[in-house]
Formats: C-alpha cells, sequence, structure tokens
C-alpha cells in the first residue's frame, strides 16, 4: 500500500510538470502572457521566502540577521553558494548570543 | 564536426553539473529533515529514499508523509500534491519559453522530472538559452543530493546539533534571495512584483479571514496575483532586463 501511495505521489507532480513543459513547445507570442511567466519565478520565489524564513530557525532574531546578510550579499551580485554560505554562517553565529 | 557538438554538449553538461552542485548541497541538509520524518512516521529507509528519489519535492512530500501516517483517503493524496505542487506548473511553464530550439519532445520528458524550485530558480537566472545537456547535469546532483540525504537522515536520525540544523535551514532561502535581488536591483518592474508578493503573502498568513487556505495554495494565489499584477502595471518589464 504504502509504495502504491508514493506512486501515486510521484505520478500527480510529475504530470504537473510534465504537462506545460511538453504542450506549450512554440514560443508564446502574447505580450502579457510573456510577461507574467516573466515575473512569475520572482513572486514565487518570494511567497515562498516571506514570511517563511523568519521563522526557520529558533529565533526570530537570527533570521532578520541571516536574511539582512544574503540580501546585503545578493545586492553585491555575490554567488548563489556564498550567498548561501553567508546567511548560513550569520544565523549559526546570532544563535550563539540570543 | 560531429565531435566538435559532442564537445559542447560535454561542456554543457559539466556547466550544468557545477551549477547543480551547491543545490544538492543544500538538499542533503534539507532531505535530512525529510528522512527524520520518514523514521517518526514508521516508514523504512528504503521507502523513504524511493519517495524521495521519484519526487524530488519538498512541501510535497512534508504534506504526503503526514497524510500517509495518518492514514488518510488516496483523494486526499492527490489533492494535497496537486495543490502544493501546483506551482512547478507555473514554473515548468515559465521554463518552456526558455529552452533552446534543440531540445526535443523526449528530452522535455526527461528534464520534466526533477523541475524543483532551486533547480528552476537557477535555471532561469542563466542568461543563454536552455540546452539539455546543460538541464541534465543540473539536475543530477541535486536529485542524488535529495535521496541520500533522505535515507541519511532516516537512518542517523538527529545526529546534527540543533544549533547547526538551524543555521542549515536558511540555505534554501539565502538560494532564493541570491536569485531575486540582483534582478529586483536592475528591474524595477521585477522590484514591485517582489514586493507585492511578499505583502500578498503576509497578508494569507496574518489576516484571520484566509486562515484555512494552506501554504501550498497560498504561493500559488500569491504567485498569480502579484506576477498578473506585474503584466498588466508593466507589460514590457522583461524587455527591461
Amino acid at each position: 500500500m504504502i509504495y502504491v501511495e508514493i506512486l501515486i505521489m510521484a505520478l500527480v507532480t510529475y504530470l504537473i510538470r510534465m504537462i506545460p513543459l511538453t504542450v506549450f513547445r512554440k514560443k508564446i507570442k502574447n505580450q502579457f502572457v510573456c510577461s507574467f511567466l516573466y515575473y512569475v519565478p520572482y513572486a514565487c520565489l518570494t511567497a515562498m521566502t516571506v514570511p517563511a524564513v523568519f521563522f526557520a530557525t529558533s529565533h526570530f532574531v537570527s533570521a532578520v540577521a541571516g536574511v539582512g546578510a544574503a540580501v546585503f550579499l545578493a545586492y553585491r551580485e555575490k554567488s548563489l553558494i556564498s550567498v548561501a554560505a553567508g546567511a548560513c554562517a550569520v544565523v549559526f553565529l546570532v544563535e550563539q548570543f540570543v | 564536426m560531429k565531435k566538435r557538438i559532442y564537445s559542447q554538449k560535454k561542456a554543457e553538461y559539466e556547466k550544468g553539473l557545477k551549477d547543480g552542485a551547491p543545490i544538492a548541497v543544500g538538499y542533503l541538509s534539507v532531505s535530512f529533515s525529510v528522512g527524520i520524518l520518514v523514521a517518526a512516521s514508521g516508514m523504512t529507509v528504503f521507502q523513504g529514499a524511493l519517495m524521495s528519489l521519484c519526487n524530488v519535492t519538498s512541501a510535497g512530500q512534508f504534506a504526503g508523509i503526514q497524510v500517509i501516517a495518518a492514514g488518510g483517503a488516496i483523494l486526499e493524496l492527490i489533492l494535497t500534491q496537486l495543490v502544493i505542487n501546483l506551482r512547478y506548473g507555473l514554473m515548468s511553464l515559465s521554463l518552456s519559453q526558455r529552452l533552446s530550439e534543440t531540445v526535443t519532445l523526449w528530452q522535455r520528458f526527461v528534464i520534466a522530472f526533477a523541475n524543483t524550485d532551486e533547480i528552476f530558480a537557477v535555471a532561469m537566472s542563466r542568461a543563454e538559452s536552455l540546452t539539455f545537456p546543460y538541464l541534465l547535469g543540473l539536475e543530477s546532483l541535486p536529485v542524488f543530493g535529495w535521496t541520500f540525504g533522505t535515507a541519511l537522515g532516516a537512518v542517523a536520525g538527529q545526529l546534527l546539533p540543533a544549533s547547526v540544523s538551524n543555521a542549515l535551514n536558511v540555505a534554501l532561502y539565502g538560494m532564493f534571495i541570491a536569485v531575486v535581488v540582483p534582478v529586483a536591483k536592475k528591474v524595477r518592474p521585477v522590484l514591485w512584483v517582489v514586493i507585492l508578493a511578499a505583502l500578498f503573502r503576509c497578508v494569507l498568513e496574518y489576516v484571520p479571514l484566509f486562515s484555512g487556505i494552506s501554504a501550498g495554495m497560498a504561493i500559488i494565489i500569491c504567485t498569480v496575483a502579484a506576477a498578473g499584477v506585474g503584466a498588466l502595471l508593466f507589460p514590457a518589464g522583461m524587455e527591461e532586463a
């Protein structure tokens, strides 16, 4: 039973990912749709980050410090891994004091 | 000629592997916590690793494991996956517009498999159009890291001290921020879309009227609303990029 449930989860998730990628094989010309799709990743990533990130650590203060560090490093256009590592390091350090 | 095409493909694949490596590292820590949940819910290490290998989705698996552990109906399992993972549909649609002309139909069937939040974010931040070898390379290590981390977490339980796992919790958010901020800094409409998305998401989170909306559904609503308002107000936004 558990294997059936795992396979059903996998199938639903795969279909969601696969259908739009295989159906829309031509470039979309409509300007509204194009700009909508251009904005989707930024809207989606933001909606997943705020406010969840502020509750991802054991203290609100360390989360705020981590986000601050990440935004600062990202604004300076550091690489993905530097921004992620910098945020983790700041959270770890701040949590030693709060 | 054939040899040159082969070496181009190899270079693309290797570039993908390199870009995917930090995602794989981030996944190791997140899937570790999925593994701990797997163990706590009474599933075996193999079942947990299998679930991670064929689902490759954090929020969906968290919810799925809970539904399974609670003995939920199959329909409930399908619905939670559909709602929580519906954002991947938007991401796949967005990704479909950035694929190189050379990507064939069966190659699309393959790369659709692991279009996760982070892989999508990194793929979209690439300036060149996306080739099959690049995306294959990009997905390889993260899928391995996700599966391996789940198995590790399920075997080892809580190995890391809380101070370390708390710090690792922000790694993936850090990567999201690293994708969004540089573009928001340069393209003003993107900054507005980001502000709107954060605002909408907080409204859905904190206004009691909306407390019945699940996190997965809230992400979809906010994404569509913020990107939709952005497209209405700044239809030429992408040309400024």
